[in-house]
């Protein structure tokens, strides 16, 4: 009961929302190429459904790949660097830098340099895209340990592995779940992109490029439905996991409270 | 840590018995903190140096001859009040079911049995500085270092802390060296308070508490008590007067 007041006024919106585009489009008739309603891009989510399906399964195979690579390789030169004071003082001015510029403006370069047609390209795109969030807060994370917990561990003559492994990691946690949200929004965001440029036709950026160019647009319109369904699936899934792993986090505790 | 240097402490001799409880007390900035610090090898002396069971503050401490509480209670929120305790004993690789034994153990010495499951944020800053005094005690040191612990309690909680920590004393038998800035608190909990001074810090005077133990809430209220809180707030005020060490 108390849940279903929780939801209740953000239903409400969305009803409203839906409601209020399909009213909008029929009363002020809207052009169909520039609005479709609703109604009709359900319709074809529906009738397109195992072309829209296939391409959201090779656009997430391109944004989950290009994650994985990201993150692993993020998680390891953020615990090489932050191990030494030298290499993070070299390193973090350049990654913080890196992680303001827009990364997907090298899209079509690493199309050229991977193969437009393979889904290595875009993986690339995607990790690169996620690589510096990852590395960035990993390190803050590492490297954000009370002082008096590396006090207390010293006054057990523990050694820096154990350091690590009982004080760094779990006090990087939080840091690390931050890195992996805004890197399940990246990756998603890097894939289309990256298939915007070109590559192979069974993927959601392509089939939003040229529908719209065909005039298709509630079929484009579908696509990007599928597209927002799938990167609040994959956000989603983070923070259960996060949940999970971190249920002692004050940002958790007020649910239980 | 800056390129200024100053002098923090000079000129410390002091000898501090098995099994004694001792206070260090002074204002701000003379360097009592800094002086347990040395003691636990985490802070080290320009020159002079600190022998704790017979061997260098270094050695003592790898050889886990300590056990320290700091002001905050410095407990892991990722662990229960259990897994705390456990801790020290990880480290020092204690097999996982006698873990488990002393950390029982510890946790009914400072009442805290009924919260073994419970996470450090669920309990109050009491209870939590008794958690850190478990922790501390689990892995049975021969000294315990404690740094103004109970400072940033209430009153009445302090009180029945110190009531606490003179039972625990008094049933492990083991060393604690303490650093307060309260006078009632040094002159309950001690066996000999040691008043220093700043600038640089310095000890100016070392009073001997008679009182008898088992010390109470009639302890509280006795005359002598009275007296050695005046004894010490004087050494406190005038050091140069009653200076006895240099």
């Amino acid at each position: 009961m108390t849940r279903l007041r929780y939801y209740l006024p953000a239903v409400a919106v969305f009803v409203l929302v839906i409601a209020g585009w399909e009213l909008l489009v029929a009363l002020l008739h809207i052009e169909r190429f520039l609005l479709p309603p609703p109604s009709e891009i359900v319709r074809s989510l529906v009738e397109e459904w195992p072309t829209l399906s296939a391409a959201g399964t090779t656009t997430l195979i391109e944004a989950v790949g290009g994650f994985f690579i990201g993150l692993a390789a993020g998680l390891v030169v953020a615990f090489a660097t932050a191990r030494f004071a030298v290499a993070r003082a070299g390193l973090m001015p350049f990654a913080i830098a890196a992680n303001a510029v827009p990364i997907v403006a090298f899209a079509p370069i690493m199309n050229n340099w991977f193969g437009v047609a393979s889904p290595l390209s875009k993986m690339m795109i995607v990790s690169v895209l996620v690589f510096f969030p990852v590395m960035i807060n990993v390190v803050r994370g590492l490297t954000s340990a009370d002082p008096a917990t590396l006090e207390l561990m010293r006054s057990y003559a523990a050694s820096e592995q154990e350091i690590v492994r009982k004080v760094r990691i779990p006090a990087a946690l939080p840091y690390f779940f931050t890195a992996l949200k805004v890197g399940a929004t990246l990756s998603l965001i890097g894939a289309i992109v990256g298939e915007y440029f070109g590559g192979a036709n069974d993927a959601l950026g392509r089939l939003i490029v040229e529908n719209a160019a065909f005039l298709h647009f509630s079929t484009a319109w579908a696509a990007i439905i599928i597209a927002a369904a799938l990167g609040i699936a994959f956000y989603l899934l983070i923070i259960t996991v996060e949940r999970a792993t971190m249920p002692w986090h004050a940002s958790m505790r007020a649910r239980d409270a | 840590m800056s390129g200024e240097t100053s002098t923090a402490l000079q000129a410390i001799d002091l000898a501090i018995a098995p099994g004694e409880f001792v206070s260090l007390i002074g204002p701000s900035g003379c360097g009592k903190s800094t002086l347990l610090r040395i003691i636990g090898d985490l802070t080290a002396p320009s020159v002079g140096n600190v022998t704790v069971n017979g061997k260098p503050a270094r050695q003592a401490r790898r050889d886990r001859d300590y056990g320290m509480v700091f002001q905050a209670p410095v407990l892991f929120d990722w662990r229960t009040i259990e897994q705390n305790v456990q801790l020290p004993l990880e480290i020092i690789g204690v097999g996982r079911g006698e873990r488990q034994r002393r950390a029982t153990e510890m946790l009914a010495l400072v009442e805290l049995s009924d919260f073994a499951g419970h996470h450090p944020w669920q309990l109050s800053g009491g209870m939590q500085q008794r958690a850190a005094i478990a922790r501390a005690l689990a892995f049975e040191p021969t000294l315990l270092l404690m740094d103004e612990p109970f400072g940033a309690l209430d009153e009445m909680t302090r009180e029945r802390m110190n009531d606490e920590l003179l039972r625990i004393w008094e049933r492990t038998g083991t060393t604690i060296v303490f650093v307060t800035h309260s006078i009632p608190e040094a002159v309950f909990l001690s066996s000999r308070i040691v008043v220093m001074s700043p600038r640089p810090g310095r000890i100016t005077d070392l009073v001997e508490v008679d009182l008898r133990r088992p010390r109470t809430d009639a302890t509280r209220e006795s005359e002598r008590y009275f007296e050695l809180i005046t004894q010490v707030r004087e050494a406190l005020r005038a050091p140069e007067r009653r200076s006895v060490l240099r």
